[in-house]
């Protein structure tokens, strides 16, 4: 990454340095609670990932009814699992077929689905893929090592509003009778994204 | 704005590198940003879509510089000091008086309630539906000087009214502060060749989510 660790004498990275000035007038004027802050990075370093997306994923997979009910009302089948909240407000879930390959950007900002994927990685936000996902999108996919075949079309969905999209990739074939948890540990975070697939079983 | 943040379609930026095993965070002060940027959200002086605008009213060579996060915490400054909750000396000095606890700042153990409940952005929209799944619509020429969610890459071209989700804060109005306007929000599907011509890659769709007041029929 270009913005990091190039500091390798005893000043503070000129980000570090600033954030921590601007901690401590937030802090000092009452207007922060440095626990609050922990309990933010707490709750998206080690709570809410992509595990919760794959579970998802192993469910409808594993389970046609509630794959019906993602389908109609993705917002409340999530919540049902107990995955719900911020960035994850009004989700939908868009299914990839044998014709269809579903792919999910946001070229405006960063919006991503944080109960299900947690936060977005680096490349997400970036410009490259912000900006190339839309206008060759297989192209991208090759640079994710993923060549789609000829007839299989792209749908990409750029996340200019409020909704949030949850890829449900195929179910990988030779998965059959695996278990629930088994399936999930498949799910890649993107093959939820669209730029991968699931691995195979093993 | 046609800021930097408008980014579907322009060229010339890197491959796209994925991270294999990508930390959730890069640095400890990514981690605080987030936080911060998180807490101060929550004493309601601004909206998801004020702070959008903070960030894609950087300058655009600022902003293709700096990592996402950076972008967030240099917009969070911005938010503070436009809102009176901190001031430029302050921040140029790096420090603070003390100050008794703002009432609505956030304590530690709301937080997991907090980030759980969210904050939901639909809102009932009681004009009939301007357009139906199916329809041809176009996405209007406009080039608005404040906060929009129509990405200038569909802008003048046709696509296809795919579905109605129902009303929705109208991003545009409450980046200014009022977060009382709604309308109605549509996913309308584009050909790859409508918005890129020759050049398209062929089978390629892209939709967007557009208000009401970002198409006109066809």
């Amino acid at each position: 990454m270009p913005h990091d660790h190039h500091d390798h004498d005893n000043h503070l990275d000129p980000m570090e340095a600033r954030t921590r000035a601007l901690e401590t007038i937030l802090t000092r004027k009452g207007l922060v609670d440095p626990a609050a802050v922990d309990a933010i990075i707490e709750t998206y370093a080690e709570k809410v990932g992509p595990k919760n997306g794959a579970q998802v994923v192993a469910r409808a997979w594993d389970d046609a009814d509630f794959a019906d009910w993602l389908a109609r009302d993705a917002t409340t089948a999530i919540a049902s699992m107990g995955f719900s909240g911020r960035q994850g407000e009004h989700m939908q879930a868009v299914f990839n077929s044998d014709s269809v390959h579903n792919l999910v950007v946001c070229t405006l900002c960063s919006c991503y689905p944080w109960p299900v994927l947690g936060l977005p990685p680096v490349w997400y936000k970036s410009p490259a893929y912000r900006s190339r996902a839309v206008i060759e999108p297989r192209a991208v996919l090759r640079e994710f090592g993923l060549e789609l075949p000829e007839g299989v079309s792209v749908r990409v969905w750029d996340s200019t509003a409020e909704l949030r999209y949850l890829v449900i990739p195929q179910r990988p074939a030779g998965s059959e009778g695996m278990s629930r948890d088994d399936l999930a540990a498949l799910v890649t975070r993107e093959s939820m994204i669209g730029t991968g697939l699931p691995t195979g079983p093993a | 704005m046609n800021g930097p943040q408008d980014l579907g379609g322009m060229m010339g930026f890197d491959p796209v590198l994925p991270e294999p095993d990508e930390p959730v965070f890069h640095a400890d002060w990514e981690a605080r940003a987030l936080g911060l940027t998180l807490c101060v959200g929550a004493l309601g002086r601004w909206s998801l879509d004020e702070s959008r605008h903070a960030r894609e009213s950087l300058p655009p060579a600022i902003y293709y510089n700096a990592s996402y996060f950076e972008i967030w915490l240099r917009a969070l400054e911005a938010l503070l000091v436009r809102h009176g909750l901190i001031t430029a000396q302050e921040l140029a000095e790096g420090t603070a008086a003390e100050a008794p606890p703002h009432p609505k700042r956030l304590p530690p153990e709301r937080v997991a309630p907090a980030m759980a409940a969210g904050t939901p952005y639909d809102r009932p929209v009681t004009s009939p539906a301007r357009f139906r799944p199916g329809d041809r619509v176009r996405a209007r020429v406009m080039h608005p000087r404040g906060h929009t969610r129509l990405p200038r890459y569909v802008r003048g071209h046709v696509g296809t009214v795919e579905a109605d989700r129902g009303g929705f804060v109208l991003p545009d109005a409450s980046a200014e502060g009022r977060e009382d306007v709604a309308e109605r929000l549509y996913t309308v599907v584009f050909d790859g060749a409508a918005l890129w011509g020759p050049d398209a890659e062929p089978g390629t769709q892209v939709s967007v989510d557009a208000w009401e007041s970002y198409l006109e029929p066809v």
